[in-house]
């Protein structure tokens, strides 16, 4: 997808900008358009409030799921000083969807993994549009085992529409990795921060999604399933998921609201592709915050508090029925 | 060929018209006739195919624990509906009919203690009447307390799973479930005691991405669809026929993901052997006939 198209709810507001670009550029000859770019820029503002204060379920996982939308290592280059990629899970191959290494944060060593989407066709083949094969899970555990004999904190970012449903994934085991991985990171002595960035697309975000922090950007999603899977099966017609996605309530409001994440990190108007840096400086903030706070914290004092964390989640009724 | 077949039919459909209603059914597997009374005798496995029909969780504790041994635990939980989530049908409405349809439980799964052959145990058995069987708060929350129980108790843990896997009415809080369960045999497994997953027809989804899987030794029906995502979901993924067997227990034996598959009439007995060798509390059999030879 070029620069210039966009989602259908952005397009008016991409051609007021490109609009505005070109008076800009034309204003340097002899006609002056000062007041037309006012006017122009003053119904920008409008319709970027208008469209982008009040957005649909259904457009926050589409903007979660831009084109433009920066993933992992766009974070990676913006918030850590280095990066060494360690790849393979000594036991089939190494994923290219799930990556992860050392890093250094603000002069810290941690340990960061997270899924990967590509940006064009060539890439997205070689990162699988970010759904995980059993052996990006598997190389995700051996990371943090290694960063656990070495006492550096986990940094995890989640981006993944799932764990891929194939052939190749079933054979090799892609629910037993996810599980293995679910109970293994509830027992490991170092902190763990994760941080949803796009797409929390059900067991495959899990698959590295247990931690002591749980942050969520502003028009992530988090949901049990794709709201097109949902509306197939529930609605048995895949263009309900605009209504699945409300139903699913997978929004970073809603998250925050259950209780299942800690926090937001907000985006600009209209997503954190709008100005990738800005968020980046503020997610770096975060991470740098929590991670100060969780290494003070003994071993089996965090374990305990992650522990307690997930085992209070879910909503029942007990007792005499009414 | 085609019109032997058509011929067949005829023929039962034939016998089905002489014979009472409700005493014959149709194996909606090898679509042969059986009556319900072999179905029963064979604890519901087609005599004819050897299909094993998912089980209720109450017969399944009934012909897995001995008879007046078991104690249910919490079964005042019931599910809420936290999100009011509504898609062609509000979420209670379903709960409402699977109660019904499942002939009275609160929800998808039973839990409690017992004696296997004599060995206390803490076990575990979902239900696919209700809801397919999916996991909710209500299962997620039993499961972890019937784990922290075992650890209390120090008592080995059966779960036997027939589920679809997570419960989309409960999204998010579904999803967590998982992390719930597995953060539970986290702890669990560092305990020295022993867990035996069963996994039934079917077992997918989150269910096998959590608890399922994770078994020390995991033990399989015949012929069970066992995975993480749907064959449907596969198919439409990649576009491609599924090879003939995919997903089912004799293929997750063969990649390595099963310890054994199991007759469901041989179940109780392989776990008591299991058991004997993970800390079962019952004295190795053996060993006592041994002792007994020497004094003769
Ligand atoms: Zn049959």
């Amino acid at each position: 997808m070029s620069n210039n198209t966009g989602l259908d709810f952005e397009r008016p507001i991409l051609e007021l900008e490109k609009k505005i670009e070109e008076l800009r550029s034309l204003s340097a000859g002899e006609i002056d358009f000062t007041a037309e770019i006012k006017s122009l820029q003053s119904k920008l503002d409008k319709a970027r409030r208008k469209v982008f204060k009040s957005l649909t379920a259904w457009q926050k996982v589409q903007i979660a799921r831009h084109p433009q939308r920066p993933y992992m290592l766009d974070y990676v280059g913006l918030i850590f000083e280095e990066f060494i990629e360690l790849s393979g899970d000594r036991c089939y191959a190494d994923d290219k969807a799930l990556i992860g290494g050392f890093a250094t944060l603000d002069g810290e060593r941690v340990m960061i993994l997270g899924h990967q989407k590509g940006r064009d066709t060539k890439e997205n083949l070689m990162r699988n549009f970010g759904s995980a094969h059993p052996e990006g899970y598997r190389k995700a555990l051996r990371l943090m085992r290694l960063a656990e004999k070495f006492s550096i904190p986990i940094l995890t970012f989640v981006d993944t529409p799932g764990a891929y449903p194939g052939i190749g994934a079933e054979e090799r085991g892609q629910a037993e990795a996810i599980a293995v991985n679910l109970r293994e990171m509830m027992a490991l002595r170092t902190p763990v921060i994760v941080t949803i960035i796009g797409e929390g697309g059900s067991g495959g975000a899990l698959g590295i999604g247990i931690g002591d922090r749980v942050i969520m950007l502003e028009n992530a999603y988090y949901s049990v399933i794709s709201p097109e899977g949902c509306a197939a099966i529930l609605w048995k017609d895949k263009a309900r998921a605009a209504d699945a996605a409300v139903a699913l309530k997978l929004t970073s409001r809603d998250q925050l609201g259950l209780g299942l994440v800690d926090e937001i990190v907000p985006e600009p108007l209209g997503g954190a592709h709008r100005d990738p840096e800005a968020v980046a400086a503020a997610l770096k903030e975060r991470l740098i915050t929590n991670l100060k706070e969780l290494t003070l914290l003994p071993p089996e004092e965090l374990l305990e508090k992650r522990y307690r964390k997930f085992r209070c989640m879910g909503v029942f009724e007990e007792g005499i029925e009414e | 060929m085609r019109i032997f077949a058509k011929y067949k039919r005829k023929l039962r459909a034939q016998k089905k018209k002489d014979i009472p209603d409700g005493l014959w059914r149709k194996c909606k597997h090898c679509g042969e006739m059986i009556t319900k009374k072999e179905l029963e005798a064979s604890l519901h496995v087609c005599p004819k195919c050897n299909y094993h029909y998912p089980l209720s969780a109450k017969r399944r504790l009934l012909i897995t624990i001995d008879e007046g041994t078991f104690e249910e635990f919490d079964a005042d939980l019931y599910p809420s509906d936290p999100l009011k989530f509504v898609d062609t049908k509000p979420y209670p409405e379903r709960q409402a009919a699977a109660r019904e349809k499942s002939k009275g439980l609160k929800d998808a799964i039973i839990t409690g203690t017992g004696k296997l052959n004599g060995i206390d145990v803490a076990i575990a058995a979902l239900e696919f009447s209700f809801m397919g069987g999916s996991m909710g708060a209500v299962v997620g929350e039993k499961i972890t307390r019937l784990i922290e129980r075992a650890m209390d108790k120090r008592l080995p843990l059966i779960i036997v799973s027939v589920s679809g896997g997570a419960r989309m009415q409960e999204s998010v809080l579904s999803l967590m479930q998982l992390a719930k369960t597995s953060g539970a045999l986290s702890r669990f497994a560092r305990q020295g005691l022993p867990y035996i997953s069963i996994m039934a027809d079917p077992t997918t989804g989150g269910t096998t991405a959590s608890f399922a899987s994770l078994g020390d030794v995991i033990l399989a029906e015949p012929g069970a669809l066992i995975g993480f995502a749907g064959p449907r979901v596969i198919k439409q993924t990649i576009q491609q026929d599924l090879p003939e067997g995919f997903q089912r227990s004799e293929f997750l034996l063969e990649h390595g993901f099963l310890d054994m598959i199991v007759q469901r009439k041989d179940l109780k007995g392989t776990m008591a052997r299991l058991l004997r060798y993970m800390g079962g509390n019952t004295k190795p059999k053996t060993a006592r006939k041994a002792v007994i030879k020497k004094r003769a």
